[in-house]
């Protein structure tokens, strides 16, 4: 008894949030109901989120549930508005589909595995140790150091002395800049794609409409159209 | 106190200290949201009956009916627990405690009073609406689960509201956390010790506004009314739990008025100060940060206090309720994205101007020395050696050719102004050098 209660509490809550994620992953690829495999990959995911937690990566697992529960949130309601023929929906697989799926998963398992295993340090158990006291004592502030490099600053780098190292602490606001202004630029995209629809159905009234209609009479109309 | 759980058992970095400290935690964070669904039931009955002109409830326990909730709790326990033929079983037995574990697991972030709080995590602003975002999937599938039509459509509103609401939600959270500098709801309400006057609500009339635009949206992401369009019980017969009855409805019913409570006490720390008083009494009388069994009284007078202020807002959703008519789902969508994301957009600029041109406010605690852009963890900012010129800016660099970064202040500079915000400031350094150090009631 003594011994199961000295398990290290890392160790016991990994082996839990691993076994979770693992188990349910395996439930998403072997139920055929289409809204059960969305709860058990929300599961999956939310076991991956804790494994972050565990880490001390506190803002990526946070994000991890905020982005990936919200995708499948997505994900179900398409699901269930788009594939629904019958009350609940099943989906059978193709054997051919499965073998397809095996050899990209399982190959993808393959070059996982291979660099998992590839790394050197993580061979020398000395190492490993003190990697692992490291984590333990290491604190949590994952969110600031992420915001500033993200704004021009890498915090982990103040220390250098190095002049010409030091120059790599710049941080990334550049890739950053570009990633927001592409973001942007697809919003816009998208919401001009919404309302493309509304001003193709207005330009084909205007045209079935009788040809001496003047733009004084129409503007109002439009205006209405948008609101 | 892993430790001294270990230290009883006589194990050093067990499972078993964690296990109990985390049950701990637990079970007091369960009280808090179950007797404070039973509190807040019998206000609502209390509330909606006086705002109709009626009594409410009278006559159970007494005066004023106070033990109704815990009637109506002994009648649900002792309901058959009914699952439709046409339900998808496992998916409707499980949708109400993933809604209530959504709504309880967000608690484990929210600070009671200074360093009152389970798990006091780096980001916890974040943290509370990405777990509060999972409730929303426990509704979803109750609807989807139920094999009933009023419940499906119970729930693809809700999905459609989701989406409505959790972009104004999240632009409105933003401000007070860059106005704090950190994402830290401890570091948040420390750092509006004193008067009213330095509450973020009174900081400048963009984040006056911005509350009310917080209010709006947090109502929506707990389906309450004029936002309840998932239950609808006009439309809807129930919305999603038309078909639930007995316990499993009653889980449903405690993540709403848990996940009420919740977001009413983001709402306090965030705007109005949490634990710290319009009045600093505590401060006053040098209780406050002093330790021992004082401090301890100082604190829980605090944690009262974030309670009132919590309950208030509870008060004000209840009202609301029983004031204003339901929404149309498309009405609900052209609120939340027409009306809030773009008030919301311009009061952050407005907040962040404000903050920037250095323009006067109340709230003394960034005047004068500290800059707008400086981030409030130390720790983070000040460089650990002496240098000659500012440590931040690279000389050379081709990414900065279109301005300056936005950097942190020299060393030496003080981050806060002012005495009120010293208190705030000192435990923020406790924080972070015992970290790990979890204190509770």
């Amino acid at each position: 008894m003594i011994n199961l209660l000295a398990v290290s509490w890392g160790d016991f809550y990994f082996i839990i949030f691993a076994g979770m994620a693992c188990i349910f992953a395996v439930g998403v690829l072997l139920t055929s109901n289409i809204v059960r495999m969305a709860f058990y990959l929300i599961i999956s995911l939310g076991a991956t989120a804790g494994l972050f937690f565990l880490a001390g990566a506190e803002f990526v697992g946070a994000m991890q549930l905020m982005i990936y529960v919200g995708g499948t949130l997505v994900l179900l309601i398409f699901g269930v508005m788009l594939t629904a023929q019958s009350r609940f929906i099943s989906m059978k697989t193709h054997p051919r589909d499965w073998l397809l799926a095996v050899i990209v998963g399982g190959s993808l398992l393959m070059v996982l595995l291979t660099a998992a295993f590839g790394v050197p340090k993580w061979h020398d158990e000395k190492q490993v140790e003190a990697a692992v006291k490291q984590l333990e004592t290491a604190d949590s502030k994952t969110a600031t150091p992420l915001g500033l490099a993200l704004t021009g600053v890498r915090v982990d780098k103040l220390d250098q002395m190095d002049p010409q190292l030091r120059e790599g602490m710049s941080g990334y606001l550049l890739p950053f800049v570009i990633v927001s202004i592409h973001l942007l630029v697809v919003l816009i995209g998208a919401a001009y794609m919404a309302r493309a629809k509304r001003m193709v159905r207005i330009i084909r009234e205007e045209e079935s409409e009788a040809p001496g209609t003047s733009e004084e009479e129409q503007a109002p109309g439009e205006n209405q159209e948008q609101e | 106190m892993a430790e001294f759980f270990n230290g009883i058992v006589g194990l050093e970095d067990a499972t078993f200290g964690y296990v109990v400290a985390a049950l701990v935690h637990c079970v007091l964070l369960l009280h808090v949201v179950a007797v404070g669904a039973l509190i807040f039931i019998w206000l609502e009955r209390k509330v909606s009956g006086r705002i109709q002109d009626r009594l409410g409830p009278t006559r159970v326990g007494g005066k004023f009916g106070w033990l109704q909730t815990l009637a109506d709790g002994i009648k649900l326990i002792a309901k058959e627990d009914v699952t439709p033929d046409g339900a998808d079983r496992m998916l409707f037995k499980l949708a109400p405690y993933i809604s209530f574990a959504a709504s309880f697991a967000a608690f484990l972030a929210l600070p009671f009073s200074d360093g009152w709080v389970a798990n006091n995590i780096n980001s916890a602003v974040f943290f509370v609406l990405a777990v509060l975002g999972l409730e929303v999937f426990g509704v979803i599938l109750a609807g989807y689960a139920s094999g009933s039509k009023w419940s499906l459509f119970g729930a693809m509103r809700e999905a459609a509201q989701v989406v409505s609401y959790e972009i104004p939600l999240g632009l409105c959270v933003v401000v007070p956390v860059f106005l704090a500098g950190t994402m830290n709801l401890v570091t948040i309400g420390n750092m509006q010790a004193g008067w009213l006057s330095n509450w973020f609500v009174l900081h400048d009339p963009f984040t006056f506004c911005i509350f009310w635009i917080f209010f709006t949206c947090a109502t929506a992401s707990v389906n309450r009314a004029p936002f309840d369009l998932a239950e609808a019980e006009s439309e809807l017969v129930a919305g999603f739990h038309t078909e639930y009855s007995g316990l499993r409805w009653s889980f449903f019913f405690m993540a709403e008025y848990g996940s009420m409570f919740l977001v009413s006490g983001l709402g306090a720390i965030l705007f109005f100060g949490g634990w710290n008083g319009p009045v600093p009494i505590m401060h006053i009388i040098g209780w406050a940060d002093s330790g021992g069994l004082t401090g301890y009284l100082a604190n829980l007078a605090g944690c009262l206090n974030f309670m009132l202020k919590a309950t208030a807002g509870v008060t004000v959703m209840i009202w609301i309720r029983w004031t204003l008519p339901r929404l149309r789902i498309d009405q609900v969508i052209t609120t939340c994205l027409k009306y809030c994301v773009p008030l919301a957009s311009a009061c952050f600029i407005g907040a962040l101007c404000w903050e920037v041109l250095d323009i006067w406010s109340p709230n003394h605690l960034h005047l004068g020395s500290k800059p707008a852009y400086q981030v409030n963890e130390e720790w983070a900012t000040i460089p650990r050696f002496p240098e000659p010129t500012n440590p931040g800016i690279p000389e050379s660099g081709d990414v900065y050719e279109n301005g300056p970064p936005r950097m942190p202040a020299e060393p030496g500079t003080e981050p806060i102004d002012g005495d009120t915000a010293a208190a705030g400031r000192v435990s923020d350094n406790k924080l972070f050098t015992s970290f790990s150090q979890e204190d509770t009631p």
